[in-house]
């Protein structure tokens, strides 16, 4: 029988925006994948530690209010610090074009807007956590 | 002989016209759908007669404008007698980036200012406070002082022009600074004019940008009514908001309903703190959304009024007319801008500013097309507020009072979404109320529930959004103009913020905060303190520490 | 075999030393039930037995997640160094789960003295996962000295905790009206500890007394004392702590704890064997051919499920 896949969805940041984090968890979960949520107001250090206590294939960050480049970088520096880069990162919410690329080049292997399809996004989990196992 | 009941006869013809005329055109021509709903998953029939409403009395379900029970418009004359306020949010990176963006929309042609605060400044956080990294100016104007504010309205009369400022948590303080900024700059308090929107039950309902816990938030709000009932008389010391309620995935009814019952909590507590409920409903005004469904958002408009009315002149007895006036401002829908073919969200706001005038409002903002992916490049917002004059000037929409009055569709949907309100209302009243029901994540679940049918509905393909799940073009490659915060404009900031904290006078400061910290344990009305502080130059992270250290801090209930 | 056991080898020394990527590793394989799983029980099980663990069950709602996070925290003020695992129910139609209980605990993973683990209870039912005392074997081992265990909170949970805990803690919300009632069946025979929390609620004064008079005597000596806390505040945390050091104190001094120990051991010992027993023989002597044989028949009434068990378990005639 092919292993759970465990995502971790969090809101990193004051961001309180959370319909789509939300929305994605449940999807995730009526896709059979084990969802953590951290809630909201999580600092990378918080995300860090979670994904790292829960071992889990995946992150999934939320962000609507612009400072993802701030934010979704350092989770994939400090998961790198503790050992961990083989946990994918994705990311989403309020995002201007070309701060995708960078972001790609930061260390996310997906960066999702708005209008990404929840196929698509649970999609890509289930290729991430193959990927990584 | 006699004439008949034009009903009866009207009957008779229809079951006529479905026998014959129509039963032969769904032959050659079925319809599109099996089954058409509003968002708010309300069915609508093919054709609406007045046999919808066989017992619809204009008089008394309508009223006339700028009478009981104001269905179709809380003044007399409408837009014939003033345009509504075109009052376009703004706000990113510093102060002084704002208030360049507040004269260029000003000179565009904008009649009433809007700010948007940054994260930190919503949460409370000066900019140099560690939660703050990251997120300086990213989505709104960091204002952490009196001087931020002061700066923010550099070269502006806020004595001749009207203010709102979307603050909730630390509404209060923001207010002060307003307050103390007007006063240095000799304009009498009586004369100043704007909004507050110090909202803080849909805070916990759905935007979540709290800080202190549900009672001596209320406690803050009510302090608020008070003060500027009795020093800042022009001012709306609250604007109760169903926007962020829809944001987060709510429906029309649902907006209509929370928000208004929202609005109906907030008067109990004033009344229970022992104000004349004729002193601050005047002052009490509101906020929704603009969404796609334009006659579902009509009706929205037309049955809040109505209820807001009957709740106030029936349930709290409210004697002067003004307090059953639903004075509201409108936001058309951020959520439905769409990243792909992001021109196209220039229709969609067309559409939704459309609804919101149709529907009565008193002010209106209209999102720029750029906003799915960043704060309004200047461009984008010129477009967004050529919309409301091209509304005002060339559609005609404005020339008479609620022209969709009467129509058997709009006056049948307005009574079904006051009917479901009412229902929520039950609902509520059950749980125990606002706070309880809050307490028992019901607000959070509905509306997440919500969004989520909403989201399957869009998979499903059962709802289109064109440019998204239909009419997409893979090829697209539309240009945007970035809008970034500098490092100049944070640097700038922190500096500021330096030398604040150096100059002022340390000793009138501290006891300014420890009168607060008294105030706040105590039962008396913070806002003379909240004001003393920040005339003592507190800044906005200081004053929040204080009332966090009494208050203390939220934590939602655990739900999904 | 080998790299399975080298890799397994390696995770445990890490785990040893206090490494939380390698104690996370370690709960997967279990729970997922890897080859290397059996070899790393194997490794670790010399290093349990000593921490004190601790099941929470009560109602959804009651403030489980919320306590626990307080109780973190007195408990780090102790000294002790603290695991958590916080079960949350699988979907039965989707097979995915939320887990969502850890929200509450936020910046306490940050202490590398604090070890906080959610699962999902994958069809097992009991409000427990079947992974979930095999990943407190891990924290054991990691280094944990308490362990709290907190069940979905429905069904059966308590019981099932019931068995496994040192102590059980029941968590119930404050509520008006004949709290007894409201409780479920034999909740009120297995908790160690009462708490009733939201006390700052209406009814939690009489809750506290109604439950103090019904609550019988659990074990020789220990009458389960039924606490009041407001855990959003953090009052009656300390208190709580209190109760569950006394009963920890009062199980190793009363024998009951040894008691419990070797109970167990046979217990699990009894289930391994049956289980490895049942294994080996199944294999050896009912091929997938004869199952089915054996299946048609029953089906047909040519022959009772226990006789068609013994038939197939005999060795095969000639």
């Amino acid at each position: 029988m092919p292993k759970t896949i465990r995502v971790l969805v969090a809101k990193p940041g004051l961001d309180g925006h959370d319909r789509g984090a939300k929305v994605i968890a449940r999807a995730l979960r009526d896709a059979g994948m084990e969802v953590i949520y951290t809630g909201l107001r999580q600092s990378p250090d918080d995300i860090v530690a979670a994904a790292i206590e829960e071992d889990v294939d995946a992150i999934g960050l939320s962000c609507l209010s612009g400072a993802h480049m701030t934010l979704f970088p350092r989770v994939v520096r400090l998961l790198r610090k503790k050992g961990a880069s083989d946990i994918v990162v994705a990311g989403g919410g309020i995002i201007p074009p070309e701060d995708v690329p960078k972001l790609k080049k930061a260390g996310l292997r997906g960066v999702f807007g708005p209008g990404t399809s929840l196929a698509e996004i649970v999609g890509f989990f289930e290729k991430a956590a193959g990927r990584s196992r | 002989m006699g004439s008949e009941d034009p009903l009866k006869v009207l009957r008779e013809k229809r079951r006529e016209w479905e026998r014959t005329t129509l039963k032969d055109s769904l032959k050659a021509l079925p319809e599109r759908s099996t089954a058409f709903t509003t968002t708010s998953f309300i069915p609508i029939e093919r054709l609406y007669t007045p046999l919808e409403g066989p017992t619809f009395d204009p008089s008394k379900d309508l009223g006339m404008p700028g009478e009981y029970p104001f269905a179709r418009g809380i003044h007399p004359t409408m837009y014939r007698g003033r345009l509504w306020t075109m009052r376009m949010f703004a706000g990113y990176g510093s102060a002084e980036d704002t208030n360049r963006r507040f004269k260029y929309l000003i000179a565009h042609g904008e009649t009433g200012l809007s700010v948007a605060f940054d994260m930190p400044t919503l949460y409370g956080y000066d900019t140099d406070g560690p939660e703050a990294e990251g997120e300086f100016g990213t989505c709104g104007v960091a204002v952490s002082s009196l001087r931020d504010m002061d700066l923010l309205f550099s070269g502006i009369d806020v004595g001749a022009i009207s203010t709102s400022m979307t603050i909730n948590s630390p509404a209060a303080v923001i207010w002060a600074m307003y307050l103390v900024m007007a006063e240095r700059r000799g304009i009498p308090w009586t004369k100043l004019r704007g909004t507050i929107q110090n909202d803080i039950l849909k805070e916990y309902q759905a935007q979540k940008e709290w800080i202190f816990p549900p009672e001596p938030s209320m406690r803050l709000v009510v302090d608020t009514f008070e003060y500027g009932a009795r020093k800042v008389p022009q001012w709306n010391t609250i604007s109760i908001s169903g926007y962020h309620i829809r944001e987060a995935g709510a429906t029309a009814g649902q907006e209509l309903a929370f928000t208004l019952r929202n609005g109906i909590e907030y008067v109990q507590w004033g009344i229970e703190r022992g104000l004349d409920v004729d002193e601050f409903a005047p002052r009490l005004s509101f906020f929704f959304n603009s969404h796609n469904d334009l006659f579902e958002e009509v009706a929205k408009y037309r049955a809040a009024r109505r209820i807001w009315a009957r709740e106030m002149r029936e349930r709290f007895g409210a004697k002067n007319p003004r307090s059953w006036w639903l004075r509201f401002h409108t936001q058309t829908a951020g959520v439905s801008l769409t990243k792909q073919q992001p021109l196209n969200n220039i229709v969609r706001t067309t559409v939704q500013g459309l609804a919101a005038v149709l529907g009565g409002t008193q002010s209106l903002h209209t999102n720029s097309y750029d906003e799915a992916y960043q704060v309004p490049h200047e461009d984008a917002a010129r477009i967004a507020l050529r919309t409301q004059q091209i509304l005002a000037h060339e559609s005609g929409i404005a020339n008479t009072i609620d022209p969709l009055g009467g129509s058997y569709f709009v006056e049948w949907l307005t009574d079904y979404m006051e009917d479901e309100a009412y229902r929520y209302f039950d609902r509520i009243d059950a749980l125990g109320g606002v706070i309880p029901a809050i307490r028992k994540g019901f607000f959070q679940q509905e509306i997440a529930n919500s969004a989520y049918r909403y989201q399957k509905e869009v998979e499903g393909r059962e709802r289109i959004i064109v440019g998204v799940n239909d009419f997409v073009d893979p090829e697209e490659d539309t240009k945007v103009h970035p809008l970034r915060v500098t490092k100049a404009s944070y640097n700038r900031q922190l500096a500021r913020l330096r030398t604040i904290r150096g100059k002022r006078d340390k000793k009138k400061w501290e006891r300014s905060l420890a009168a607060l910290r008294k105030a706040a344990e105590g039962s008396e009305n913070t806002m003379p303190s909240i004001v003393d502080a920040v005339r003592a130059e507190a800044t906005l992270g200081e004053i929040c520490d204080t009332l966090r250290d009494v208050f203390g801090t939220w934590e939602e209930p655990l739900l999904y | 075999m080998t790299a399975a056991r080298n890799n397994a080898a390696k995770l445990v020394t890490a785990l040893r030393k206090g490494d939380k990527r390698a104690a996370a590793k370690l709960i997967s394989m279990i729970e997922d039930d890897e080859p290397e799983a059996r070899e790393v029980l194997r490794r670790i099980y010399r290093h349990t037995g000593k921490a004190h663990i601790i099941g929470l069950t009560g109602p959804p709602g009651a403030g489980k997640s919320t306590l626990i996070s307080r109780m973190i925290k007195e408990f780090r003020g102790r000294g002790r160094k603290v695991g958590v695992v916080a079960v949350d129910p699988t979907s039965p139609f989707t097979g995915g789960a939320i887990l969502g209980d850890r929200v509450r605990m936020a910046d306490a993973s940050l202490d590398p003295n604090v070890f906080i683990r959610s699962m999902a209870t994958r069809g097992h039912p009991g409000g427990l996962a079947l992974a979930t005392f095999d990943a407190v074997h891990v924290l054991e081992a990691f280094g944990s000295e308490v362990v709290m265990v907190e069940t979905v909170g429905a069904g059966q949970s308590e019981v099932e905790i019931a068995k496994r805990a040192h102590t059980t803690v029941v968590v119930e919300m404050a509520a008006s009206g004949d709290a007894v009632q409201i409780l479920k069946a034999g909740i009120l025979e297995i908790g160690d500890v009462y708490v009733v929390n939201k006390a700052d609620l209406e009814g939690a004064a009489g809750m506290v007394s109604n439950l103090e008079q019904v609550i019988p005597e659990r074990t020789k000596g220990w009458r389960p004392p039924v606490l009041r806390s407001v855990a959003s505040e953090g009052t009656g945390v300390k208190e709580i702590a209190d109760a569950l050091e006394s009963h920890w104190r009062h199980l190793r001094k009363s024998g009951e704890l040894a008691a419990r120990e070797h109970a167990r051991a046979e217990t699990e010992l009894r289930g391994a064997l049956a289980e490895a027993a049942l294994e080996s023989l199944v294999s050896q002597r009912a091929s997938e051919r004869r199952l089915r044989a054996a299946i048609k028949r029953i089906v047909a009434r040519t022959v009772d499920v226990r006789t068609a068990a013994d038939e197939l378990l005999r060795k095969p005639r000639g």
